[in-house]
């Protein structure tokens, strides 16, 4: 007993580490998202929308990616595109098939402006995410 | 003598003391194996306990419905109404990565016909067959690139000249190049199947010739000693 009392700072570190490690441990796994599912978070929150959630597995079923990458000009790039409204009702980018004439169009705002409000621009699901900024999400997580 | 009857109405005590209990416990053994059988399946191995999860691997559903998935809000009306994975993917040939589904193979045998053109469903693919052997100075296997998979989905333009420019012996690509998302990475890693330890050998997919040794270091080359 008195070797807890007189070393009490080193038990309370202990007890500290402890809780972080359980915390670590016990707190909500990564997102299970679809692979290739792309967060574009450019102006969304700022502008107070929810960011995009844009499904790639949806569009390559019904699309090559040529179509969208090669005939659209939408890079290999997440968020690199600058997709703003305005350019959508121009017939630019998503607007070019989001017309209500191929797909549904621009008024169902909630269908693409799903995602969760803070989440940043990413792909989710990918090797470079995986690899490079697995904590991200736990961070933000932590946050709120 | 009243001292050995009573040794002797001891032992016949302790006789049926000892075996009544043991006649009991036979009699009621019979009983509980039948009930045992009864409620088991008829072939049962050993016993459930490898059914527990004992690698302790992250339990994850890969392909998660929209308002699961944990990136989408669930507070958003557009969210429920969203397709789910699961309910496209019925019936397509599936891997071990990525989506879990295999998206060549899909379109090869037919059970996907993703238009090549916005509007026009009838315009067919500009598809190049060509195979590009590229030597690999490690022990894995050499690199085969399809031309074929890629061209069925894309156009030329997507990949050349920006991201491999079209010329013999000019394009250095390395696995941490393409895990950093450059060169195949552009899009394996990211949408198209990505690197894994299970999926070394979509690429890698040539062998080695039977005479082929993996190349002496410097260190050993230039060593005095050797």
């Amino acid at each position: 007993m008195k070797a807890l009392t007189e070393h009490s700072s080193v038990w309370k570190m202990a007890l500290f580490g402890l809780l972080v490690w359980v915390g670590v441990l016990s707190a909500p796994q990564q997102a299970q998202a679809e692979y290739a599912d792309v967060v574009i978070n450019n102006y969304a929150d700022a502008a107070g929308m929810r960011p995009v959630v844009f499904p790639h597995w949806y569009h390559r079923i019904r699309f090559r990616c040529k179509v969208c990458h090669a005939d659209l000009g939408f890079k290999f790039k997440a968020g690199g595109n600058k997709i703003t409204m305005a350019k959508i009702i121009d017939g630019k980018f998503c607007g070019a098939c989001h017309n209500g004439e191929i797909s549904w169009s621009v008024e169902n705002c909630g269908m693409c402006h799903s995602g969760i409000p803070g989440t940043p621009t990413h792909i989710s699901g990918s090797t470079v995410q995986r690899l490079v900024a697995p904590a991200y999400k736990e961070l933000d997580k932590k946050a709120q | 003598m009243s001292k050995s009857i009573f040794k002797l109405t001891a032992i016949a005590v302790s006789l049926v003391a000892f075996v009544l209990p043991t006649a009991a416990l036979s009699a009621s053994k019979p009983v509980t194996s039948a009930e045992v059988t009864g409620s088991m399946p008829d072939k049962l191995s050993v016993s459930n306990a490898n059914v527990f999860n004992r690698l302790l691997k992250k339990v994850n559903d890969p392909n998660a419905a929209p308002d699961k998935d944990g990136i989408h809000d669930t507070a958003n009306e557009g969210t429920h109404a969203l397709q789910a994975p699961k309910v496209a993917y019925e019936g397509l040939p599936t891997t071990e990565f990525g989506n879990h589904i295999d998206w060549v193979q899909a379109l090869n045998s037919g059970k996907l016909d993703p238009r090549y053109d916005r509007e026009d469903p009838e315009v067919e693919p500009f598809v190049m067959d060509l195979d590009i052997v590229r030597p690999v100075k490690a022990s894995v296997p050499d690199v085969v690139f399809p031309h074929k998979p890629h061209t069925q989905w894309l156009h030329c333009s997507n990949c050349h000249p920006k991201i491999f420019i079209p010329q013999r012996n000019t394009n250095q690509i390395n696995m941490s190049a393409i895990l950093l998302g450059k060169k195949c990475g552009v899009c394996h890693g990211k949408v198209a199947f990505p690197p894994t330890t299970k999926s070394c050998k979509k690429c890698h997919s040539k062998p080695k010739d039977a005479d082929w040794t993996p190349p002496l270091s410097n260190a050993t080359v230039k060593n005095p000693w050797r």
